[in-house]
Protein backbone atom coordinates (compact mmCIF):
# COMPACT_ATOMS: atom_id res chain seq x y z
CA UNK A 1 0.00 0.00 0.00
CA UNK A 2 2.58 2.49 -0.84
CA UNK A 3 0.41 5.23 -2.36
CA UNK A 4 -2.13 5.55 1.14
CA UNK A 5 1.56 5.75 3.14
CA UNK A 6 3.32 8.25 1.14
CA UNK A 7 -0.29 10.26 1.36
CA UNK A 8 -0.44 10.35 4.98
CA UNK A 9 3.40 11.30 4.94
CA UNK A 10 2.07 14.28 2.79
CA UNK A 11 0.19 15.39 5.64
CA UNK A 12 3.14 15.90 8.24
CA UNK A 13 4.81 17.61 5.73
CA UNK A 14 1.88 20.21 5.47
CA UNK A 15 2.35 19.82 9.93
CA UNK A 16 6.08 20.82 9.05
CA UNK A 17 5.46 23.69 6.68
CA UNK A 18 2.43 25.06 9.47
CA UNK A 19 5.39 25.20 11.84
CA UNK A 20 7.62 28.10 10.24
CA UNK A 21 6.95 31.48 11.90
CA UNK A 22 6.21 34.12 9.14
CA UNK A 23 4.32 36.76 9.02
CA UNK A 24 1.38 34.65 8.31
CA UNK A 25 2.00 31.82 10.23
CA UNK A 26 2.34 34.63 13.21
CA UNK A 27 -1.32 35.66 12.40
CA UNK A 28 -4.19 34.61 14.78
CA UNK A 29 -5.99 31.47 13.00
CA UNK A 30 -9.39 33.24 13.43
CA UNK A 31 -8.15 36.09 11.46
CA UNK A 32 -6.68 33.87 8.52
CA UNK A 33 -9.95 31.63 8.68
CA UNK A 34 -12.35 34.37 8.12
CA UNK A 35 -10.70 35.70 5.21
CA UNK A 36 -10.36 32.20 3.72
CA UNK A 37 -14.28 31.81 3.97
CA UNK A 38 -14.93 35.61 2.96
CA UNK A 39 -12.21 34.36 -0.08
CA UNK A 40 -14.39 31.30 -0.91
CA UNK A 41 -17.64 33.11 -0.74
CA UNK A 42 -15.97 36.21 -3.65
CA UNK A 43 -14.91 33.55 -6.02
CA UNK A 44 -17.92 31.42 -5.89
CA UNK A 45 -20.40 34.04 -5.98
CA UNK A 46 -18.39 35.60 -9.36
CA UNK A 47 -20.73 34.83 -12.60
CA UNK A 48 -20.66 31.49 -14.25
CA UNK A 49 -18.68 32.59 -17.40
CA UNK A 50 -16.44 35.23 -15.46
CA UNK A 51 -12.42 34.17 -16.16
CA UNK A 52 -10.67 37.39 -16.74
CA UNK A 53 -12.89 38.62 -13.69
CA UNK A 54 -11.20 35.64 -11.46
CA UNK A 55 -7.92 36.63 -12.05
CA UNK A 56 -6.76 39.31 -9.88
CA UNK A 57 -8.00 36.98 -6.82
CA UNK A 58 -4.52 34.83 -7.72
CA UNK A 59 -2.87 37.33 -6.03
CA UNK A 60 -4.38 36.26 -2.43
CA UNK A 61 -3.09 32.60 -2.82
CA UNK A 62 0.23 34.22 -4.56
CA UNK A 63 0.37 36.84 -1.43
CA UNK A 64 0.26 33.64 1.13
CA UNK A 65 2.75 31.89 -0.47
CA UNK A 66 5.24 34.47 -0.49
CA UNK A 67 5.14 36.00 2.65
CA UNK A 68 4.35 32.51 4.35
CA UNK A 69 7.50 31.15 3.00
CA UNK A 70 5.87 27.72 0.79
CA UNK A 71 7.24 25.83 -1.84
CA UNK A 72 4.74 26.72 -4.66
CA UNK A 73 5.76 23.31 -6.79
CA UNK A 74 4.53 21.84 -3.90
CA UNK A 75 0.97 23.12 -4.03
CA UNK A 76 0.44 22.62 -7.85
CA UNK A 77 1.52 19.11 -7.84
CA UNK A 78 -1.35 18.94 -5.06
CA UNK A 79 -3.66 20.46 -7.28
CA UNK A 80 -2.81 18.69 -10.12
CA UNK A 81 -3.49 15.38 -8.03
CA UNK A 82 -7.01 16.71 -7.87
CA UNK A 83 -7.43 18.78 -10.63
CA UNK A 84 -8.91 14.89 -12.82
CA UNK A 85 -12.21 15.07 -10.49
CA UNK A 86 -12.75 18.48 -11.33
CA UNK A 87 -12.25 18.17 -15.08
CA UNK A 88 -15.06 15.39 -14.77
CA UNK A 89 -17.40 18.09 -13.18
CA UNK A 90 -17.35 20.49 -16.57
CA UNK A 91 -15.97 18.27 -19.11
CA UNK A 92 -19.34 18.29 -20.63
CA UNK A 93 -20.01 22.32 -20.52
CA UNK A 94 -18.42 22.92 -24.37
CA UNK A 95 -20.73 20.46 -25.91
CA UNK A 96 -23.98 21.88 -24.16
CA UNK A 97 -23.67 25.13 -24.23
CA UNK A 98 -22.21 26.48 -27.88
CA UNK A 99 -23.57 29.79 -28.08
CA UNK A 100 -20.23 31.79 -29.03
CA UNK A 101 -19.88 34.48 -26.67
CA UNK A 102 -16.68 35.56 -27.61
CA UNK A 103 -13.94 35.97 -30.60
CA UNK A 104 -9.82 35.93 -29.54
CA UNK A 105 -8.72 36.64 -33.33
CA UNK A 106 -10.50 33.85 -35.74
CA UNK A 107 -11.17 31.57 -32.82
CA UNK A 108 -15.04 31.48 -31.43
CA UNK A 109 -14.88 30.84 -27.73
CA UNK A 110 -18.50 29.43 -26.49
CA UNK A 111 -20.10 29.91 -23.34
CA UNK A 112 -19.62 26.20 -22.17
CA UNK A 113 -15.79 26.65 -23.06
CA UNK A 114 -16.02 29.64 -20.67
CA UNK A 115 -17.99 27.76 -18.05
CA UNK A 116 -15.69 25.30 -18.33
CA UNK A 117 -12.83 27.62 -17.68
CA UNK A 118 -14.29 29.17 -15.09
CA UNK A 119 -15.30 25.72 -12.92
CA UNK A 120 -11.22 25.07 -13.33
CA UNK A 121 -10.16 28.61 -12.32
CA UNK A 122 -12.83 28.14 -8.82
CA UNK A 123 -11.34 25.35 -8.49
CA UNK A 124 -7.82 26.29 -8.29
CA UNK A 125 -7.85 29.06 -6.21
CA UNK A 126 -10.54 27.57 -3.75
CA UNK A 127 -8.42 24.45 -3.32
CA UNK A 128 -5.15 25.86 -3.21
CA UNK A 129 -6.68 29.11 -0.19
CA UNK A 130 -7.57 25.69 1.89
CA UNK A 131 -4.49 24.13 1.25
CA UNK A 132 -2.41 27.35 2.19
CA UNK A 133 -4.93 28.08 5.01
CA UNK A 134 -3.58 24.68 6.50
CA UNK A 135 0.11 24.93 5.96
CA UNK A 136 -0.08 28.37 7.39
CA UNK A 137 -2.28 27.40 10.03
CA UNK A 138 -1.86 24.06 11.28
CA UNK A 139 -5.06 21.78 11.34
CA UNK A 140 -5.63 22.04 15.37
CA UNK A 141 -5.33 25.75 15.13
CA UNK A 142 -7.82 25.89 12.61
CA UNK A 143 -10.25 23.87 14.49
CA UNK A 144 -9.87 26.06 17.07
CA UNK A 145 -10.53 28.92 15.55
CA UNK A 146 -13.65 27.07 13.68
CA UNK A 147 -14.78 26.48 17.68
CA UNK A 148 -14.00 29.93 18.71
CA UNK A 149 -15.88 31.31 15.82
CA UNK A 150 -18.94 29.29 16.95
CA UNK A 151 -18.41 25.97 14.54
CA UNK A 152 -20.33 23.48 17.10
CA UNK A 153 -18.09 21.57 19.59
CA UNK A 154 -18.84 18.25 18.55
CA UNK A 155 -17.86 18.99 15.07
CA UNK A 156 -14.46 20.40 16.23
CA UNK A 157 -13.63 17.86 18.30
CA UNK A 158 -14.35 15.40 15.85
CA UNK A 159 -12.12 17.21 13.50
CA UNK A 160 -9.46 17.04 16.20
CA UNK A 161 -9.84 13.17 16.93
CA UNK A 162 -10.15 12.69 13.28
CA UNK A 163 -6.70 13.54 12.83
CA UNK A 164 -5.36 12.24 15.71
CA UNK A 165 -6.44 9.24 14.45
CA UNK A 166 -6.42 8.88 11.15
CA UNK A 167 -2.29 7.56 11.51
CA UNK A 168 -3.07 4.83 14.16
CA UNK A 169 -5.96 4.04 11.65
CA UNK A 170 -4.05 3.65 8.72
CA UNK A 171 -0.88 1.95 9.66
CA UNK A 172 -3.69 -0.54 11.69
CA UNK A 173 -5.78 -0.73 8.15
CA UNK A 174 -2.21 -1.24 6.54
CA UNK A 175 -0.90 -3.61 8.66
CA UNK A 176 -4.00 -6.07 8.30
CA UNK A 177 -3.48 -5.39 4.79
CA UNK A 178 0.17 -6.56 4.74
CA UNK A 179 -1.12 -9.33 6.30
CA UNK A 180 -3.71 -10.78 4.45
CA UNK A 181 -1.32 -10.24 1.29
CA UNK A 182 1.62 -12.63 2.68
CA UNK A 183 -1.31 -15.51 2.78
CA UNK A 184 -2.66 -14.88 -0.38
CA UNK A 185 -1.52 -17.32 -3.04
CA UNK A 186 -2.25 -17.12 -7.18
CA UNK A 187 -5.09 -14.34 -6.41
CA UNK A 188 -7.17 -16.27 -3.99
CA UNK A 189 -7.91 -14.62 -0.67
CA UNK A 190 -7.48 -11.22 -2.34
CA UNK A 191 -11.45 -11.41 -2.94
CA UNK A 192 -14.38 -9.10 -2.16
CA UNK A 193 -15.40 -11.69 0.24
CA UNK A 194 -11.96 -11.57 2.23
CA UNK A 195 -12.12 -7.44 2.13
CA UNK A 196 -15.64 -6.98 3.19
CA UNK A 197 -14.52 -8.81 6.56
CA UNK A 198 -11.08 -7.02 7.16
CA UNK A 199 -13.28 -4.06 6.88
CA UNK A 200 -15.41 -5.57 9.45
CA UNK A 201 -12.51 -6.05 12.36
CA UNK A 202 -10.74 -2.85 11.60
CA UNK A 203 -14.45 -1.50 12.35
CA UNK A 204 -14.63 -3.39 15.28
CA UNK A 205 -10.86 -2.72 16.58
CA UNK A 206 -11.61 0.70 16.13
CA UNK A 207 -14.71 0.24 18.35
CA UNK A 208 -12.36 -1.44 21.07
CA UNK A 209 -9.93 1.56 20.59
CA UNK A 210 -12.72 4.47 21.06
CA UNK A 211 -14.03 2.84 24.09
CA UNK A 212 -10.18 2.84 25.78
CA UNK A 213 -9.61 6.58 24.63
CA UNK A 214 -12.89 7.47 26.11
CA UNK A 215 -11.74 5.73 29.57
CA UNK A 216 -8.23 7.58 29.05
CA UNK A 217 -10.06 10.65 28.91
CA UNK A 218 -12.32 9.98 31.99
CA UNK A 219 -9.75 9.50 33.91
CA UNK A 220 -8.67 12.39 33.32
CA UNK A 221 -11.50 14.12 34.17
CA UNK A 222 -13.02 14.93 31.02
CA UNK A 223 -16.91 16.19 30.87
CA UNK A 224 -18.08 16.91 27.54
CA UNK A 225 -15.41 19.66 26.16
CA UNK A 226 -11.88 19.89 25.13
CA UNK A 227 -9.79 22.75 26.10
CA UNK A 228 -6.42 23.81 24.83
CA UNK A 229 -4.37 26.22 26.74
CA UNK A 230 -4.19 28.52 24.65
CA UNK A 231 -4.12 32.71 24.44
CA UNK A 232 -5.79 33.71 20.82
CA UNK A 233 -5.49 37.68 20.19
CA UNK A 234 -6.58 39.57 17.40
CA UNK A 235 -4.44 42.67 17.76
CA UNK A 236 -3.12 45.71 14.79
CA UNK A 237 -1.90 42.94 11.97
CA UNK A 238 -4.55 40.76 12.16
CA UNK A 239 -7.18 43.93 11.93
CA UNK A 240 -4.66 44.95 8.78
CA UNK A 241 -4.24 41.51 6.74
CA UNK A 242 -8.21 41.14 7.21
CA UNK A 243 -9.44 44.34 6.07
CA UNK A 244 -6.75 44.74 3.21
CA UNK A 245 -7.81 41.56 2.28
CA UNK A 246 -11.74 41.80 2.46
CA UNK A 247 -11.78 45.19 0.73
CA UNK A 248 -9.56 43.53 -2.33
CA UNK A 249 -11.95 40.82 -2.79
CA UNK A 250 -14.69 43.21 -2.56
CA UNK A 251 -13.40 45.58 -5.16
CA UNK A 252 -12.09 42.58 -7.57
CA UNK A 253 -15.51 40.87 -6.95
CA UNK A 254 -17.72 43.92 -8.00
CA UNK A 255 -15.80 45.18 -10.78
CA UNK A 256 -13.81 43.35 -13.42
CA UNK A 257 -10.13 44.52 -13.04
CA UNK A 258 -9.29 43.32 -16.01
CA UNK A 259 -11.41 44.41 -18.05
CA UNK A 260 -11.58 48.38 -16.63
CA UNK A 261 -7.97 48.03 -16.72
CA UNK A 262 -7.95 46.72 -20.39
CA UNK A 263 -10.46 49.55 -21.95
CA UNK A 264 -8.67 51.91 -19.73
CA UNK A 265 -5.25 51.65 -21.86
CA UNK A 266 -6.92 51.24 -24.94
CA UNK A 267 -8.34 54.80 -24.80
CA UNK A 268 -5.34 56.18 -23.36
CA UNK A 269 -3.43 54.84 -27.16
CA UNK A 270 -6.16 55.41 -28.68
CA UNK B 1 -1.13 8.57 58.02
CA UNK B 2 -4.70 7.28 56.76
CA UNK B 3 -3.67 9.16 53.45
CA UNK B 4 -3.35 7.38 49.81
CA UNK B 5 -4.13 4.18 51.15
CA UNK B 6 -5.53 2.07 48.69
CA UNK B 7 -8.00 -0.45 49.89
CA UNK B 8 -9.49 -3.37 48.44
CA UNK B 9 -12.17 -5.37 49.41
CA UNK B 10 -13.99 -8.52 48.77
CA UNK B 11 -13.92 -7.04 45.05
CA UNK B 12 -16.27 -8.67 42.77
CA UNK B 13 -16.89 -8.03 38.99
CA UNK B 14 -18.88 -9.62 36.77
CA UNK B 15 -19.19 -8.40 33.06
CA UNK B 16 -22.35 -8.63 31.12
CA UNK B 17 -21.48 -11.15 28.86
CA UNK B 18 -21.19 -13.59 32.03
CA UNK B 19 -17.15 -13.59 32.78
CA UNK B 20 -16.52 -14.03 36.34
CA UNK B 21 -13.20 -11.94 35.80
CA UNK B 22 -12.77 -11.06 39.73
CA UNK B 23 -14.04 -13.46 42.36
CA UNK B 24 -13.17 -11.65 46.06
CA UNK B 25 -10.42 -9.88 45.85
CA UNK B 26 -8.52 -8.20 48.77
CA UNK B 27 -5.71 -6.10 50.11
CA UNK B 28 -4.21 -3.17 51.79
CA UNK B 29 -1.53 -0.76 49.98
CA UNK B 30 -0.39 1.99 51.96
CA UNK B 31 1.47 5.22 51.67
CA UNK B 32 4.64 4.80 49.26
CA UNK B 33 4.84 1.01 48.53
CA UNK B 34 5.56 0.08 44.93
CA UNK B 35 3.77 -3.15 44.87
CA UNK B 36 3.61 -5.46 41.74
CA UNK B 37 0.23 -6.64 40.57
CA UNK B 38 1.48 -10.36 38.10
CA UNK B 39 -0.58 -12.87 36.47
CA UNK B 40 -1.19 -14.99 33.53
CA UNK B 41 -2.81 -13.88 30.82
CA UNK B 42 -6.92 -13.25 31.90
CA UNK B 43 -6.34 -13.45 35.14
CA UNK B 44 -8.14 -10.09 35.93
CA UNK B 45 -5.39 -7.87 36.54
CA UNK B 46 -6.65 -5.26 34.18
CA UNK B 47 -10.07 -5.70 35.08
CA UNK B 48 -9.05 -5.30 39.13
CA UNK B 49 -6.89 -2.09 37.85
CA UNK B 50 -9.78 -0.49 35.93
CA UNK B 51 -11.72 -0.56 39.34
CA UNK B 52 -8.58 1.52 41.03
CA UNK B 53 -9.84 4.87 39.54
CA UNK B 54 -13.75 4.13 38.59
CA UNK B 55 -13.98 3.18 35.52
CA UNK B 56 -15.20 -0.05 36.13
CA UNK B 57 -17.64 -0.10 39.47
CA UNK B 58 -17.74 -2.99 41.60
CA UNK B 59 -20.06 -6.25 41.36
CA UNK B 60 -19.89 -7.14 44.66
CA UNK B 61 -17.28 -5.67 47.34
CA UNK B 62 -15.74 -2.63 48.36
CA UNK B 63 -12.69 0.41 46.89
CA UNK B 64 -11.21 2.72 48.87
CA UNK B 65 -8.51 5.34 48.29
CA UNK B 66 -7.39 7.57 51.08
CA UNK B 67 -10.71 8.07 53.28
CA UNK B 68 -12.49 7.76 50.69
CA UNK B 69 -15.07 5.28 49.24
CA UNK B 70 -15.25 4.57 45.40
CA UNK B 71 -19.03 6.01 44.94
CA UNK B 72 -19.88 7.93 41.80
CA UNK B 73 -19.90 11.30 43.86
CA UNK B 74 -16.05 10.77 45.25
CA UNK B 75 -15.26 9.62 41.86
CA UNK B 76 -13.48 13.15 40.50
CA UNK B 77 -11.37 13.49 43.21
CA UNK B 78 -10.40 9.88 43.20
CA UNK B 79 -9.74 10.15 39.59
CA UNK B 80 -7.14 13.43 40.77
CA UNK B 81 -5.62 11.14 43.01
CA UNK B 82 -5.38 7.55 41.22
CA UNK B 83 -2.95 8.18 37.63
CA UNK B 84 -3.47 5.70 35.55
CA UNK B 85 -1.34 5.02 32.81
CA UNK B 86 -2.47 2.77 29.70
CA UNK B 87 -0.51 0.00 28.32
CA UNK B 88 -0.94 1.27 24.76
CA UNK B 89 0.62 5.35 24.86
CA UNK B 90 -1.74 6.01 21.71
CA UNK B 91 -4.86 4.96 23.78
CA UNK B 92 -3.70 8.04 26.13
CA UNK B 93 -2.07 10.01 24.12
CA UNK B 94 -4.96 11.82 22.00
CA UNK B 95 -4.29 15.26 21.76
CA UNK B 96 -3.06 16.96 19.09
CA UNK B 97 -0.02 17.76 20.47
CA UNK B 98 2.45 16.50 23.50
CA UNK B 99 1.63 19.79 25.34
CA UNK B 100 -1.54 19.70 24.80
CA UNK B 101 -2.23 16.12 26.11
CA UNK B 102 -0.17 16.86 28.82
CA UNK B 103 -2.73 20.13 30.13
CA UNK B 104 -5.47 18.01 28.83
CA UNK B 105 -5.95 17.01 33.09
CA UNK B 106 -4.71 20.07 34.78
CA UNK B 107 -7.73 22.45 32.55
CA UNK B 108 -10.43 19.70 32.96
CA UNK B 109 -9.41 19.81 37.02
CA UNK B 110 -10.20 24.04 36.31
CA UNK B 111 -6.54 25.54 36.77
CA UNK B 112 -5.62 28.56 35.83
CA UNK B 113 -3.35 29.15 32.76
CA UNK B 114 -0.05 29.66 34.20
CA UNK B 115 -0.74 26.78 36.81
CA UNK B 116 -1.77 24.68 33.42
CA UNK B 117 1.53 25.96 31.91
CA UNK B 118 3.70 25.69 35.06
CA UNK B 119 2.47 22.27 35.78
CA UNK B 120 2.74 20.99 31.92
CA UNK B 121 6.56 22.15 31.83
CA UNK B 122 7.38 20.66 35.30
CA UNK B 123 5.34 17.04 34.34
CA UNK B 124 7.73 17.36 31.05
CA UNK B 125 10.48 18.29 32.68
CA UNK B 126 10.35 15.30 35.02
CA UNK B 127 10.35 12.94 31.95
CA UNK B 128 12.80 14.71 30.46
CA UNK B 129 10.65 15.29 27.34
CA UNK B 130 10.38 19.00 27.41
CA UNK B 131 11.99 19.13 24.01
CA UNK B 132 9.17 17.29 22.45
CA UNK B 133 6.49 19.25 23.94
CA UNK B 134 5.18 20.31 20.08
CA UNK B 135 5.64 17.75 18.22
CA UNK B 136 2.36 15.68 17.65
CA UNK B 137 1.86 12.33 19.53
CA UNK B 138 2.19 10.54 16.45
CA UNK B 139 5.62 11.07 15.29
CA UNK B 140 7.32 10.32 19.00
CA UNK B 141 8.99 6.93 19.30
CA UNK B 142 7.65 4.14 21.35
CA UNK B 143 9.90 5.00 24.54
CA UNK B 144 8.98 8.41 24.02
CA UNK B 145 5.05 7.73 23.59
CA UNK B 146 5.84 6.13 27.15
CA UNK B 147 7.32 9.22 28.90
CA UNK B 148 4.90 11.68 27.63
CA UNK B 149 2.06 9.26 29.15
CA UNK B 150 3.26 9.16 32.28
CA UNK B 151 3.85 13.26 32.19
CA UNK B 152 0.00 13.50 31.22
CA UNK B 153 -0.34 11.39 34.29
CA UNK B 154 2.25 13.83 36.59
CA UNK B 155 0.85 16.84 35.82
CA UNK B 156 -2.54 16.36 37.55
CA UNK B 157 -0.29 15.44 40.51
CA UNK B 158 -1.71 12.07 41.77
CA UNK B 159 -0.37 10.78 44.91
CA UNK B 160 -0.71 7.01 43.10
CA UNK B 161 0.23 5.82 40.18
CA UNK B 162 -1.30 3.00 38.82
CA UNK B 163 0.21 1.32 35.03
CA UNK B 164 -0.38 -1.31 32.71
CA UNK B 165 2.62 -2.90 31.36
CA UNK B 166 4.68 -0.21 31.54
CA UNK B 167 7.79 -1.60 29.68
CA UNK B 168 5.57 -3.16 26.57
CA UNK B 169 6.59 -2.26 23.65
CA UNK B 170 10.18 -0.70 24.59
CA UNK B 171 14.01 -1.50 23.49
CA UNK B 172 16.20 -2.66 26.07
CA UNK B 173 17.75 0.42 26.83
CA UNK B 174 14.53 2.92 26.83
CA UNK B 175 13.06 0.02 29.00
CA UNK B 176 16.12 0.92 31.74
CA UNK B 177 15.26 4.78 31.16
CA UNK B 178 11.87 3.71 32.41
CA UNK B 179 13.12 1.26 35.22
CA UNK B 180 15.28 4.32 36.57
CA UNK B 181 12.66 6.79 36.02
CA UNK B 182 10.25 5.04 37.51
CA UNK B 183 12.54 4.44 40.78
CA UNK B 184 13.03 8.16 41.04
CA UNK B 185 8.86 8.57 42.09
CA UNK B 186 7.85 8.95 45.93
CA UNK B 187 4.42 8.18 44.77
CA UNK B 188 3.04 4.68 45.62
CA UNK B 189 3.29 2.48 42.20
CA UNK B 190 0.87 -0.13 41.86
CA UNK B 191 2.62 -2.10 38.64
CA UNK B 192 0.41 -4.77 36.54
CA UNK B 193 3.58 -6.67 34.24
CA UNK B 194 4.32 -9.43 32.67
CA UNK B 195 8.14 -8.00 33.18
CA UNK B 196 9.21 -9.83 36.64
CA UNK B 197 12.91 -8.27 35.92
CA UNK B 198 11.10 -5.16 35.99
CA UNK B 199 9.12 -6.08 39.24
CA UNK B 200 12.65 -6.96 41.44
CA UNK B 201 14.20 -3.51 40.35
CA UNK B 202 10.95 -1.47 41.68
CA UNK B 203 8.27 -3.38 43.68
CA UNK B 204 9.42 -4.52 47.39
CA UNK B 205 6.01 -6.19 47.13
CA UNK B 206 3.87 -8.87 44.98
CA UNK B 207 0.50 -10.00 44.50
CA UNK B 208 -0.17 -12.53 41.69
CA UNK B 209 -3.75 -13.04 40.53
CA UNK B 210 -4.70 -16.01 39.37
CA UNK B 211 -8.26 -16.77 38.04
CA UNK B 212 -9.80 -13.38 39.64
CA UNK B 213 -8.08 -14.43 43.00
CA UNK B 214 -5.58 -13.24 44.66
CA UNK B 215 -2.55 -16.07 44.90
CA UNK B 216 0.05 -14.68 46.71
CA UNK B 217 0.68 -11.59 48.85
CA UNK B 218 4.37 -10.54 50.17
CA UNK B 219 7.65 -9.54 49.89
CA UNK B 220 8.57 -9.81 45.97
CA UNK B 221 11.93 -11.85 46.63
CA UNK B 222 9.94 -14.28 48.66
CA UNK B 223 7.47 -15.19 45.91
CA UNK B 224 9.66 -15.15 43.26
CA UNK B 225 11.86 -17.51 45.47
CA UNK B 226 8.80 -20.06 44.75
CA UNK B 227 9.15 -22.05 42.27
CA UNK B 228 6.05 -24.04 42.70
CA UNK B 229 3.53 -20.68 43.50
CA UNK B 230 4.97 -19.50 40.18
CA UNK B 231 4.01 -22.29 37.99
CA UNK B 232 0.86 -22.94 39.79
CA UNK B 233 0.24 -19.65 38.28
CA UNK B 234 1.43 -19.58 35.08
CA UNK B 235 4.75 -17.49 35.87
CA UNK B 236 8.35 -18.41 35.62
CA UNK B 237 11.27 -17.06 38.10
CA UNK B 238 12.93 -13.52 36.83
CA UNK B 239 15.72 -14.25 34.52
CA UNK B 240 18.07 -12.62 36.59
CA UNK B 241 17.30 -15.28 39.38
CA UNK B 242 17.45 -18.02 37.08
CA UNK B 243 20.61 -19.88 36.57
CA UNK B 244 22.86 -18.52 33.49
CA UNK B 245 22.18 -21.12 30.73
CA UNK B 246 25.19 -20.38 29.27
CA UNK B 247 28.14 -20.37 32.20
CA UNK B 248 26.28 -22.74 34.77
Amino acid sequence: MPAIDTGFYDISHLDTLAAQDSVIHRLDPRAKVLTTLCFVLAVVSCDSHAVSQLMPFFFFPLFLIVLGNLPVLYFCKKLILLSPFVLFIGIFNPFLDRTVMLHIGPMAVSGGWLSFFSIFLRFILTVSVAFLLVATTGFTAVCMALEKLGAPKVFTVQLLFLYRYIFVLVDEGVRMVRARALRCFNGRGTGLHAFSQLIGSLLLRTLDRAQRIHMAMQCRGFRGDIRLNRQLRIGRPEILFMAGNLLFFLLVRIYNVPQLLGTFLLERSL
Amino acid sequence: MSHHIVEVRDLQHTYPDGTHALRGVSFLIHHGESVAIVGANGAGKSTLLQHLNGYLMPTAGQVRIGDLPLTRKTMPEIRRTVGMVFQDPDDQLFMPSVYDDVAFGPLNLDLPGEEVDKRVIRALETVEALHLRDRPPYKLSGGQKRRVAIASVLSMAPDILVMDEPSSGLDPRARNQLISLLATFRHTKIIATHDLDLVLDLCERTIIIHEGQVMADGPTTEIFGNTELLSASHLEKPLRMQGCPVCS
